[in-house]
């Protein structure tokens, strides 16, 4: 069993093809500019959606626990008293609340999956397993990629490489391509704004190079964090100084997941933010090249 | 959205000339309908029917006025000027309130001028009050069917227009008039009634003499537009266009008495047939080159060989061509329907690409050569569809939706291997089939052979609607259908099927009845003799196309609402009776008060039921159990021209006003809402994007249908690049492979919808995709773009 908080199908920018991306709840980082919010937490959560509630209060009355209420028009929550049964989940007719992360076995993931088969054969497309970190439920992962293996089906994992090495290396030999985060060279920057050290991530990244796996390194371009000169600069020369340079690809920051945070009831500190100019993105892909690196933008090729 | 890039790709002659059609208001032209009145009254003697009908035609052909207007190269309106509709007093009148409707409605007006009304109320009015097709047809009509088309379980296609929902092949091509009328010439000479023992003999004379006399009359009008060229070139001060103007006369001379040996006058001919088919009748429609690629391909060929033709040259005629086809909006309706319906299109649907005739790849030159102009014109009309074969190359497929990307809904996709499967599946020759195609919305018709009527759009969930209510109509408490039992008695949710079931049998057996009457009365009134010279094989047979002269019968029933009937049966056997913790006695109840003060149970069924869209097989089941019922009422029974019935799943826009005759349905819907549309999930319901979609909907046998159609609205990022572009064909091509027939996207954003349902003057040029066709989304109806603005995004 693993916890799941959402499979997508129809997934154009994760891997190759279509795919069906597997998000794998939980993660050891805090990344500022997450878009996943709801994968952070490695159990199931609640969330309210406002807008969506038509104060009936079915939830109200399913509530075993007097956890929640309704003061004026919307329910509220008291947060002391919920255990997170999620009964009040299962009254909601309108589904303004939902559970987050769902217990999921490997065949019942599995059969998601291969729905969409027809739609990875003419695509060369295939399964991504994604978060949250994937790598935190380390068995769970590795019996899908054995699973999705049997079926022929293209593999990959993307992973923020925030795991031990040999949990690493144990999914890096069932998947077919890894997608590895870099964000930020310097510890101290690093720190700050994913709340965790790069040491492991950067000597990780180095391990697999020796292996020569199917890696695409992913860099988050994010306007005033991590597109600096010397950010950039670090970064590329990292890159290209391991024994298999692979390729970046570059994903321009967009702030999709904002509204989520809200309905986590989580604070978005990058709100100031707004997503690179097409000439900015240039000035980075130029940057970079100087490192003779393949580059891509969202998967894309130079045109 | 990316702005049209359509103005720097063509000339300023083809600019002038699109500008001109897209700013003419369309009006209605009485000019058909006085000359036919004219002729109708002058007339002494008696005439078979096919005879009174050829000489009318003959005598429009005569009187009509020629436009040629400047800059013009491929010339002829139906009317007297462009956009001026003729109306068909024979087939349906026209009231004066219809034409003050028409002339005062928000969208899709026509102008209707004093002089018109005048006419109308003149002369046309008060000679075919009570001769029309439309009077005669509600005379005969049985009382059921009445009652049923009052109440809305069903519309009928021709009682307001003449069938004739076929399309064109190659014959015009290869050969003259002259040589169509030497073959009649032939046939009348060989038939004989006391030698052949053939009874019908003597009636299939007049038929074949009637095709003659039109033939001649097409001739003729042509003549009249080479004259009027010639005349128009002798005043002419510009060199350039004088030779324009002595070509035009040099072509009209040539066509369409005898075949074609170019690429302008290939076009040309076809126009004049055009013409022809849309003057002598207002056909249920569509009519249009079909495979035009194909035609083209030995014109360009041999142009570009010997030099006398550039591939710029042959883009200028077939802009211009294009232009011809925007210039004819679609005769208005009359009743009710003229304040209802929402459109000024004809359903000329322009395919390219799919097979050649042994089954090879149809994929040329000119196909990209169309598609190029398809960019360019951004017109609504002619509709453009591209034909995919799993032989066709990507790179075809890549260049369609890199115009789809650009927010305009064209060209829709088809799958040419499952409408193959499906014109064999009904009896059509493996050639036949491959030369064939999809037009209209999305019908497929076995080009040049085929009559194939839609004869109307049955309501699925009213019909559920009725059974609740055991045969009476809710909305007017009368009693319509059959007492299929009292539902609080039935104990499973089979018996409630079963009830379902024979109700939807006894509504199509009446529909099938009142389609026996229609049939027979356009065949003993109002035969069709030029159309019939066009549609093999008339010409042998000595029958009318209206009277099973075609090689090919077919008549259709479109169902409407499958997704919404899906819905509405998984929710209530899934709350009624298999969880049972809704009483049916209290879903009626519910339903009947239109879920007032019942948010909370009306918020349960639209999110607490499996829905029809999601690659989930509990809803899905139900879909196809519903498609089976529906499939084993309508396919293979009888018509009266020879030909077999067949199913259809499309709506053109009567979803919107099917919606409007059912109450609360138990999916969640309010009454008077759409429901769903073709084969695609009730608007909002698939929330699991398009590839859950796809593969619920092609868990349907598409090849038991004659066309299915399928909306899938995708913001434009899902495009974006070489990439997005990529894993768009690849997404096509994956529904193809899972046997889809159809598919068609609108690429806009719903913010961009809004915004032009707020400000129609800044939108002016957005075309949408409504149904099966492409239409100016400011010309829709406020609940019509509302519903488009629903239809689920799907965003990667």
């Amino acid at each position: 069993m693993g916890l799941i908080f959402d499979i997508k199908k129809f997934a154009l920018h994760d891997g190759a093809g279509i795919r069906t991306t597997v998000f794998l709840k939980g993660c050891p980082l805090r990344c500022r500019w997450c878009h996943n919010p709801e994968g952070l937490v490695p159990k199931p959560e609640i969330t309210f959606r406002e807008r969506r509630c038509i104060g009936c209060g079915a939830c109200v009355d399913a509530c075993e626990h007097e956890a929640l209420s309704i003061p004026d028009g919307a329910p509220v929550t008291d947060e002391d008293h919920c255990v997170r049964c999620g009964t009040c989940t299962e009254a909601c007719a309108t589904l303004a609340r939902e559970v987050v992360g769902r217990e999921m076995t490997v065949d019942a993931v599995m059969e998601e999956i291969l729905k969409d088969v027809v739609f990875y054969t003419e695509s060369d497309g295939g399964a991504t397993f994604s978060g949250g970190e994937p790598l935190m439920q380390p068995d769970f992962l590795d019996a899908l990629l054995v699973a999705c293996r049997a079926e022929g089906i293209h593999t990959a994992v993307d992973t923020s490489g925030f795991a031990p090495m040999e949990i690493l290396r144990g999914m890096a030999a069932l998947a077919d391509l890894i997608l590895y985060d870099l964000k930020l060279m310097d510890e101290e920057r690093h720190r700050d704004h994913t709340g965790g050290t790069n040491a492991g991530i950067l000597e990780n990244l180095g391990a697999l190079s020796r292996d020569a796996r199917n890696v695409v390194v992913r860099v988050p371009v994010i306007p005033g964090i991590n597109d600096d000169a010397e950010n950039l600069d670090d970064l590329g020369a990292f890159v290209a100084s391991l024994p298999t340079p692979f390729p970046l690809d570059l994903l321009p920051y967009q702030h999709m997941g904002m509204d989520k945070y809200v309905r986590f009831g989580l604070c978005y500190t990058l709100s100031g933010v707004k997503p690179p100019s097409e000439e900015a993105m240039a000035d980075v892909v130029r940057r970079l090249e100087r490192f003779k690196l393949r580059i891509t933008v969202h998967g894309e090729g130079p045109q | 959205m990316r702005e049209t890039s359509g103005t720097t790709e063509m000339t300023e002659r083809v600019a002038r000339l699109r500008r001109r059609s897209l700013e003419t208001a369309p009006s209605l032209s009485m000019e058909r309908a006085k000359l036919l009145t004219d002729f109708h009254s002058r007339l002494q003697e008696s005439l078979s029917a096919p005879m009174r009908r050829a000489l009318a035609f003959q005598y429009l052909m005569e009187h009509k006025a020629i436009c040629i207007l400047p800059g013009e190269l491929i010339v002829g309106e139906r009317g007297p000027a462009p956009k001026a509709t003729y109306t068909y007093p024979e087939i349906c009148c026209h009231t004066l309130e219809d034409l003050d409707i028409l002339d005062a409605r928000d969208t899709t007006a026509y102008t209707v001028s004093g002089r018109a009304r005048r006419v109308h109320a003149e002369e046309v009015l008060p000679y075919w009050k009570g001769r029309t097709m439309r009077e005669r047809i509600f005379r005969e009509m049985i009382p059921e069917w009445k009652a049923a088309y009052k109440a809305g379980v069903f519309t009928e296609f021709m009682e307001q227009r003449s069938p004739g929902h076929t399309v064109l092949d190659d014959k015009i091509y290869h050969r003259g008039l002259k040589d169509f009328e030497g073959e009649i010439l032939t046939h009348l000479e060989s038939l004989d009634e006391l030698q052949d023992r053939d009874p019908e003999a003597r009636v299939k004379k007049e038929h074949l003499k009637a095709m003659a006399v039109c033939a001649r009359s097409l001739i003729h009008f042509a003549g009249r537009y080479a004259e009027a060229a010639r005349a128009l070139a002798a005043t002419e001060v510009d060199a350039d266009r004088r030779a324009e103007l002595d070509r035009i006369t040099e072509v009209c001379t040539r066509v369409p008495a005898l075949p074609p040996r170019d690429f302008h006058e290939a076009l040309q001919y076809y126009w004049f047939v055009h013409l022809g088919v849309i003057i002598e009748l207002n056909t249920w429609d569509a009519f249009n080159p079909g495979r035009l690629d194909r035609h083209l391909l030995p014109f360009y060929e041999k142009g570009i060989r010997k030099g006398t033709l550039t591939r710029e040259e042959a883009k200028e005629l077939l802009q211009c061509f294009w232009v011809k086809f925007n210039n004819q909006p679609a005769p208005p309706k009359v009743g009710v329907t003229a304040q209802e319906s929402s459109t000024y299109t004809d359903f000329s649907l322009i395919n390219t690409g799919g097979l050649k005739a042994d089954g090879s790849d149809a994929v040329n030159e000119v196909t990209f050569l169309i598609l190029d102009v398809i960019e360019s014109m951004r017109l609504v009309q002619p509709s453009s569809c591209v034909q995919v074969s799993r032989k066709n190359p990507d790179r075809f497929l890549k260049r369609a939706a890199r115009i789809l990307r650009t927010g305009y809904g064209q060209p829709s996709l088809f799958n040419t291997d499952v409408i193959v499967q499906e014109l064999e599946r009904q009896g059509k020759s493996l050639t036949d089939a491959r030369n064939g195609g999809a037009s209209g919305c999305v019908e497929a018709g076995a080009f040049g052979k085929e009559n194939y009527n839609l004869t109307g759009y049955l309501n699925l969930p009213k019909i559920l609607e009725i059974t609740l209510h055991r045969g009476v109509d809710a909305s007017t408490e009368r009693t319509i259908g059959i007492d299929s039992g009292d539902p609080s008695a039935f104990e499973t949710f089979g018996d409630l099927y079963l009830a379902f079931e024979k109700q939807l049998e006894y509504f199509v057996d009446i529909k099938i009845r009142g389609n026996d009457v229609i049939e027979r009365l356009y065949a003993r009134h109002m035969p069709a003799p030029f159309l019939s010279l066009m549609i093999d094989d008339c010409l042998i047979t000595g029958r009318d196309y209206h009277d099973g002269g075609a090689r090919y019968n077919t008549s259709y029933i479109q169902g409407v609402g499958l997704g919404s009937l899906t819905d509405i049966l998984t929710a209530i056997r899934h709350h009624v009776y298999e969880a049972r913790t809704l009483p049916l006695g209290k879903l009626l109840s519910a339903l009947g008060e239109n879920f007032e003060g019942r948010e909370r149970l009306r918020q349960v069924l639209l999110n607490r039921t499996p829905r029809f869209g999601n690659d989930d097989d509990e809803a899905d089941d139900m879909m196809l159990r519903i498609f089976e019922s529906f499939f084993r009422t309508v396919d293979g029974r009888p018509n009266t021209r020879g030909g077999t019935y067949h199913i259809n799943l499309l709506p053109t826009t009567v979803h919107v006003y099917f919606g409007s005759l059912i109450g609360a349905t138990a999916d969640g819907r309010r009454a008077g809402e759409p429901i769903s549309e073709g084969v695609s999930p009730v608007q909002g319901a698939d929330q699991r994007g398009p590839t859950a979609v796809f593969k619920s909907v092609a868990k349907m046998d598409h090849v038991r249908t004659g066309g299915t159609l399928l909306n899938l609205k995708l913001t434009p990022q899902c495009l974006e690049g070489e990439v997005g572009l990529t894993k768009f064909v690849q997404l096509v091509r994956s529904y193809f492979r899972l046997g889809g027939h159809h598919v068609q996207f609108n690429v806009v954003d719903a913010a961009t919808l809004r915004d032009a349902k707020a400000n129609p003057e800044k939108h002016r040029n957005l075309i949408v995709r409504v149904a099966g066709y492409s239409d100016y989304f400011c010309d829709l109806t406020g609940t019509l773009q509302d519903e488009i603005i629903t239809r689920t995004e799907h965003t990667p």
